[in-house]
């Protein structure tokens, strides 16, 4: 700058004009060595809480110390390479885990004040309460009818046959799946397509009443109009349930989510509102891993 | 330190975006000059300058739509995320104000050619005067732009937003200027519209190249400081009229 505009300069700060607010470094990026979670953890009125949870498989320590508050009607997607923990953090939800011999889960995950891995907890009811839905469409080799109708029917939730067919049809409807099926609901689930018996399998996970809903890349197995309706049905279902969901697709995290988290080799690195992620995320592993310079 | 346009694990990912980098340089270093020749040509009284500044407007217009199409290319087929979203964002806004700025090039071009066609008389000095330093200003603030865009440097684009009163200064004093010339010599009005006119197009450029700065700042940090200063108060302005009997407050 020439002497001329150095004068100009100091004439325009006596003159009382405001320096711009911003500051390069008030935003500068989280340097990769540092793994402690940045972003929004808390919120809320959280639907479940988590604190300290970290999980041992044998010898191998899959997820440390992660804090994370899931909220009420929010889509949370959780994103991050291959065995960075995200589907055995969100197994964890209800209790997956203890299907795994030595897997460990240490740390606390309360729901509605209860801590779900106390030992008195039941895990049927709970699963009931926080279902899962998988990244294969897994119906039973049932009719169709029959694959909604098995959970409420275990669990007692219809005292007779028109509740039941009540619960039946309204699982349907909210899955999308009604107007489809509703002329061969006695034919086998096995026999639709892979779209939709991946809303038969959502279907079954509603037909329980549950609040939370785990989705472990519940699209991975499909073609993109089934994951269209899938994706549809997601935000839908937002109205009424709390949905966890865990995808390698990064545009799916950013279409469905509120919030999404970032996992990396077992860290919870960060998680905020998807939006701010997917702009300007904080941490240079979560820059890295969605621009495609890692992994 | 790694460039934000590379690191990507498709290399080609890197390339386009590197392809992108150098096609808006290639068209700022044109606007640039366009600039550069307009303001020689005013002082020189150089025709053939204005006529060459006329003839290569069509070839940034050129290099806009081709950057454009590179754009939305790269929106279609990589789906950019992050900085890569913030690069192609920052590179897409930076494409419209090169051209813009080429666009008051080649309207300063037109006014200097209608100027010398139709007055008998040349400028005086004097009334050239502001013309020559805000020229200058503009020029170096442009210049000044682009090493910006070229390395990507968030700590001078920082600077260069924060120096916004300075092109706004310039223009007013230069006005105010202008103004007393035609009071104190009516002769002077033909030539003062003219130059009225090119100062305003400097002033433009000058905002055009501030923008750029800041399209840098939300490149390299993610915030966007556009309109982060105080809005001037209106009374500051030369124009401002309190009453039947003012002339402006400044005036």
């Amino acid at each position: 700058m020439d002497t001329i505009e150095k004068s100009k300069v100091d004439e325009i700060e006596d003159t009382g004009v405001k320096e711009p607010v911003f500051m390069p470094e008030d935003s500068a990026t989280i340097d990769r060595e540092n793994r402690a979670t940045v972003g929004e953890v808390f919120v809320d009125n959280p639907r479940m809480s988590c604190r300290d949870v970290n999980v041992h498989y044998g010898e191998n320590h899959a997820i440390h110390d992660v804090n994370l508050d899931i909220g009420c009607n929010e889509v949370i997607a959780m994103i991050g390479p291959s065995g960075c923990g995200k589907s055995t953090f969100l197994r964890c939800l209800n209790r997956m885990n203890d299907t795994i011999e030595g897997c460990k889960v240490s740390g606390s995950i309360i729901m509605d004040g209860e801590e779900i891995n106390s030992k008195k907890i039941d895990v049927v009811p709970l699963r009931a309460q926080v279902s899962m839905v998988f990244q294969k469409p897994n119906p039973f080799p049932k009719s169709i009818y029959e694959n909604v109708a098995f959970g409420p029917r275990i669990h007692g939730l219809a005292n007779n046959k028109v509740e039941l067919d009540e619960i039946v049809v309204t699982s349907l409807e909210k899955a999308g799946l009604w107007n489809e099926v509703k002329d061969r609901l006695d034919k086998p689930g096995t026999g639709l397509s892979g779209g939709q018996q991946q809303r038969l399998c959502i279907a079954r996970t509603i037909a329980v009443g549950p609040e939370v809903i785990l989705m472990d890349e519940p699209c991975s197995a499909l073609d993109p109009i089934a994951t269209a309706r899938i994706e549809d049905l997601i935000d839908e279902l937002r109205t009424q349930f709390t949905i966890c969901i865990v995808t390698h697709s990064m545009q799916q995290a950013a279409r469905v989510s509120q919030r999404t988290a970032y996992f990396h080799l077992g860290d919870l690195i960060e998680v905020g509102d998807t939006t701010k992620i997917f702009t300007n995320p904080k941490h240079q592993l979560t820059e890295d891993y969605i621009t495609g310079r890692f992994g | 330190m790694q460039q934000p346009t590379e690191g990507h694990t498709v290399i080609r990912y890197d390339g386009e975006l590197n392809r992108l980098h150098l096609m808006m340089l290639e068209m700022g270093s044109l606007v640039l000059d366009q600039v550069h020749t307009s303001l020689k040509a005013l002082k020189t009284e150089d025709l053939v300058a204005t006529r060459l500044v006329l003839d290569r407007e069509h070839k940034v217009d050129e290099l806009e739509i081709r950057a454009d199409d590179e754009i939305v290319s790269l929106i279609a087929r990589r789906g950019p995320v992050a900085r890569d979203l913030r690069v192609i964002m920052a590179f897409s806004k930076s494409i419209t104000d090169l051209e813009r700025i080429g666009d008051e090039a080649a309207r300063i071009a037109r006014i200097i050619e209608e100027m010398y066609e139709t007055e008998r008389s040349h400028p005086s000095g004097q009334l050239m005067r502001d013309v020559h330093s805000m020229g200058t200003l503009v020029t170096n603030m442009l210049r000044r732009a682009l090493g910006i865009i070229d390395g990507l440097d968030a700590d001078d684009a920082v600077e260069m937003a924060r120096e916004q009163g300075i092109l706004d200064a310039e223009f007013r004093s230069s006005m105010r200027r202008l103004t007393t010339f035609v009071l104190e010599d009516a002769r002077n009005v033909g030539h003062a519209i003219y130059i009225t006119l090119i100062i305003k197009a400097l002033e433009r450029i000058g905002d055009h190249s501030r923008n750029l700065a800041e399209y840098v700042v939300y490149l390299m940090s993610g915030e966007d400081i556009r309109h982060s200063l105080n809005t001037p108060d209106p009374t500051d302005s030369p124009y401002y009229n309190d009453g039947p009997d003012s002339q402006g407050k400044q005036m």
